[in-house]
C-alpha cells in the first residue's frame, strides 16, 4: 500500500509519462523510430495518424503489452524498466486502459467486470463493492438495469461505457483510451467525449487518446500529438495542427470531412 | 485507534453531532472507513442536526467521497438535518457526482436455494433435451432442401471447399487413426490370446479380432477419434464464424450458409469416415496378426487362413454400412452445435464441448441400435 497514493488534484504539473527514444517493431520491421514525448498531470492527450502509423503499437509499448527495441519509458517518474514486478504492479493499479473492442470478461456479468479490479486489489465489503460499482456505472452514463446483464446482452456503446467504468474502478491517475468513440454514432460519440470530459474534471485524470475522431480532437483534447511513419511529425493544440504542413495532416484536417466539421462549428 | 479518531471525530455541541473528517479518506482505508462511518449512529445521543466537516481532508476519492455521502444519507434517514460544510473546491465535483448516484439500494444479485437450483437445472436439462431433438430434426430438413437444391443444380456444389475439408478431416486423420486403431488390434489379440490359451484355442483369437474389429471396433473408434478430431473443429469454427457475424454476411450477400459451409464439411466428413474405417480395420488387423506372431507364435499364413475362414463379406458390409451414418450424426451434431453459439467465448467452449459429448454419445447408442438390428435380421 504504501506506494499506492491518490494523486488526485495535486495542484502543479507534474510529469507522468515521459518517453525517450522509444523503438518497436515487429518481425525486423521498425515501427516507431524513435518517440519523445511528454505527458503532464491533468492533461487530454489525443493521437492521430494514419492507419499502421504506430498509434496502438505506442499505446501498447507504453502499458507494457509490446517489448521494445530501445528507449525508456517512464510511468509516474519510475522508469518501468529499472522497477521491480511489485512497483509495476503499483503503477498498474494507477492507470486505466479502455481498449478499442472494449475486452469486457465475457464469462462475467457487468457488475463483476467492473467489481473485478476492486476485488482483486482492495479489502472493501460487499456492500461497499456494490455501491462502488454502480456508482461508476452510473458516472458513465448506464442505468442500474445493465448490473447483472452479460457483456454479450448489451450494444456496443454500453460496452464502451462498462469498460470505461471498469478503466475508472480504481481510481486511476492516467486513462489510456484506444479509439474509445469508434463504432458508436456522432450523437453516442459526442457523449462520450462529454463523459470523459466530465470525469477527467472530476477525477482530475489525464488522458491518453488514441483516436480518428475529429470531433473528439476538437472538444477534449488540450493537446493532439501526429503520428507518420513511426515519427512525430507534429504537436500542439488544434490550432496549430490546422497551420501544419505535413500532407497528411493538411489531407487529415482540412480534407472533406474536416471542412464539414469546421462549416458546423463555424 | 489513534488513527481511528483522526479519520473521523465525533464531538456532541449542544443539539449539534459534529463528525470531522480528516487526513486521507481512500479505498485503501476502505474497512476503517466504513466501520467508523457506520458505527456514528450507533451510539446517537439527543441531537437533531448533524454536520460534517471537511475541512482537514487532505486526499479523497471515490470511495471516500461515497462513505462520506453515505454518512450523509444515513443522518438524512434519521430525520435529521445533515450538512456538509468545509468542502474544498477540489473535492466538490466528485462529492456532486457521488451524491447523484446510488439513488436506490443496490440491487442484490438473484439468489436462489441450492435444492430449488438444481431442481431448475434438472428440468432445464430435460427441456433441453427436447430442443436439442426438434433443432436437429430442423436442422436435418435444412440440410436436405439445401442438398435437393445442389442436386437439381450440381454446378452449385462446392466441390473445392469438399476437397479442402477431405483433406483436414480425412487424409490428414490417417496417421493417428492407423495408429490407434493397431494398437487396439494389438491389444484385443493379446488379451484373447491370454484367456483363450487356458482352454487351447488360441486360434479363436482370430475369429474374435476379425470379427469384433470389422464389425463394431472399427468403425466405433473411427467415429470416437472424428468426433473429438473434426466435430469439435467443426463446431468451434462455425460458432466463431456465427459470432464474427460471418454467417449473416454470407446470407445478405444472397448465399445459403447451410450450402456454401455446412453441406461441404459433411459431405467431406461422410465420405471420409468410412474411408477411415476401411484404413483403420485393416490396421487393427495388422496389429492383431503381429501380435498374434510375436505373442501368440502362430505365422502370418495361419492368421489369413483362419481370418478367410471366419471372416466373411458380410462381417465388413455390417460395418461398414455404419460408417456413413456415424459420419452423419457427427456432422449434424457438431454443426447444429456450431450454430447454436452465441456471442461469448464461454458459449463457443460450452458448444463444442456438448458437441463433442454429444455425438460420442449418440454414436455409441447407434451403434447399439445397429447391433440390435442385424441380430434380429440375423447377419
Amino acid at each position: 500500500m504504501a506506494h499506492y497514493k491518490s494523486h488526485h488534484f495535486t495542484g502543479e504539473a507534474e510529469t507522468v509519462i515521459r518517453v525517450r527514444n522509444l523503438e518497436v517493431g515487429f518481425h525486423g520491421v521498425k515501427v516507431l523510430k524513435g518517440i519523445d514525448l511528454e505527458i503532464k498531470h491533468g492533461e487530454v492527450i489525443g493521437f492521430v495518424g494514419a492507419s499502421g502509423g504506430g498509434k496502438s503499437v505506442l499505446t501498447r509499448s507504453i502499458i507494457g503489452l509490446l517489448p521494445k527495441w530501445n528507449g525508456t519509458i517512464e510511468v509516474f517518474g519510475q522508469d518501468i524498466d529499472a522497477i521491480s514486478e511489485r512497483e509495476r504492479q503499483a503503477i498498474e493499479r494507477r492507470w486505466g486502459v479502455l481498449f478499442q473492442g472494449g475486452a469486457l470478461f465475457s464469462s462475467l456479468t457487468v457488475r463483476q467486470n467492473v467489481q473485478f479490479p476492486i476485488r482483486e486489489n482492495l479489502k472493501l465489503s460487499k456492500r461497499l463493492r456494490d455501491e462502488i460499482a454502480l456508482a461508476k456505472l452510473e458516472m458513465v452514463g448506464l442505468h442500474r438495469d445493465v448490473l447483472d446483464k452479460m457483456p454479450s446482452e448489451l450494444s456496443g456503446g454500453m460496452v464502451k461505457r462498462v469498460a470505461l467504468a471498469r478503466a475508472l474502478a480504481l481510481d486511476p491517475e492516467i486513462l489510456f483510451l484506444d479509439e474509445p468513440t469508434s463504432g458508436l454514432d456522432p450523437i453516442s460519440a459526442g457523449d462520450f467525449d462529454e463523459l470523459i470530459m466530465a470525469l477527467q474534471e472530476t477525477l482530475g485524470l489525464t488522458v491518453f487518446m488514441v483516436t480518428h475522431d475529429l470531433d473528439s480532437l476538437y472538444t477534449a483534447c488540450d493537446r493532439i500529438i501526429a503520428l507518420a511513419e513511426g515519427r512525430i511529425i507534429a504537436e500542439g493544440p488544434i490550432e496549430s495542427m490546422l497551420e501544419a504542413e505535413h500532407p497528411w495532416l493538411r489531407a487529415y484536417f482540412h480534407g472533406a470531412r474536416a471542412q464539414s466539421r469546421s462549416g458546423a462549428s463555424a | 485507534m489513534a488513527a481511528e479518531a483522526s479519520l473521523l471525530n465525533v464531538k456532541v455541541v449542544g443539539r449539534s453531532l459534529m463528525l470531522t473528517a480528516a487526513g486521507g479518506w481512500v479505498a485503501q482505508r476502505a474497512a476503517e472507513l466504513e466501520a467508523l462511518v457506520d458505527g456514528v449512529y450507533r451510539q446517537r445521543s439527543a441531537v437533531d442536526r448533524v454536520e460534517i466537516n471537511l475541512e482537514h481532508l487532505d486526499r479523497l476519492d471515490t470511495v471516500g467521497a461515497w462513505l462520506i455521502e453515505r454518512l450523509r444519507r444515513a443522518a438524512a434517514d434519521a430525520r435529521l438535518n445533515a450538512e456538509i460544510v468545509g468542502i474544498d473546491p477540489r473535492f466538490k465535483v466528485l462529492l456532486d457526482e457521488v451524491a447523484i448516484s446510488n439513488k436506490e439500494p443496490v440491487p442484490l444479485p438473484r439468489h436462489k436455494h441450492a435444492l430449488h437450483d438444481a431442481l431448475e437445472h434438472i428440468g432445464i436439462a430435460v427441456a433441453e433435451i427436447g430442443k436439442d431433438f426438434t433443432a436437429i430434426m430442423q436442422f436435418l430438413g435444412e440440410v436436405v432442401v439445401a442438398t435437393g437444391r445442389v442436386a437439381l443444380v450440381p454446378r452449385r456444389l462446392r466441390f473445392t471447399s469438399i476437397v479442402h475439408h477431405l483433406d483436414r478431416v480425412g487424409y490428414r486423420a490417417v496417421p493417428i487413426i492407423l495408429l490407434i486403431n493397431f494398437l487396439i488390434g494389438a491389444i484385443l489379440a493379446q488379451q484373447g490370446i491370454f484367456h483363450f490359451r487356458r482352454f487351447g484355442a488360441e486360434t479363436f483369437v482370430v475369429d474374435m479380432v476379425g470379427i469384433l474389429v470389422l464389425r463394431e471396433v472399427g468403425v466405433l473408434i473411427v467415429s470416437i477419434m472424428l468426433a473429438g478430431r473434426s466435430g469439435s473443429a467443426y463446431t468451434a469454427e462455425l460458432g466463431s464464424m456465427k459470432m464474427r457475424e460471418e454467417m449473416d454476411a454470407l446470407r445478405v450477400m444472397g448465399f445459403d450458409p447451410v450450402e456454401v459451409l455446412i453441406l461441404p464439411r459433411l459431405i467431406a466428413l461422410t465420405v471420409a469416415l468410412p474411408l477411415l474405417t476401411v484404413l483403420g480395420s485393416l490396421s487393427a488387423l495388422v496389429g492383431g496378426g503381429l501380435v498374434s506372431w510375436v505373442y501368440g507364435g502362430f505365422p502370418p499364413e495361419v492368421f489369413m487362413d483362419r481370418l478367410r475362414e471366419a471372416v466373411t463379406l458380410d462381417t465388413l458390409l455390417v460395418g461398414m454400412v455404419k460408417a456413413p451414418f456415424m459420419a452423419g450424426v457427427i456432422g449434424l451434431i457438431a454443426c447444429v452445435e456450431g450454430l447454436r453459439v452465441e456471442g461469448s467465448a464461454e458459449s463457443l467452449g460450452e458448444h463444442t464441448t456438448n458437441s463433442v459429448v454429444k455425438s460420442i454419445f449418440i454414436v455409441i447408442v447407434l451403434d447399439g441400435f445397429f447391433a440390435v438390428f442385424f441380430a434380429a435380421v440375423g447377419i
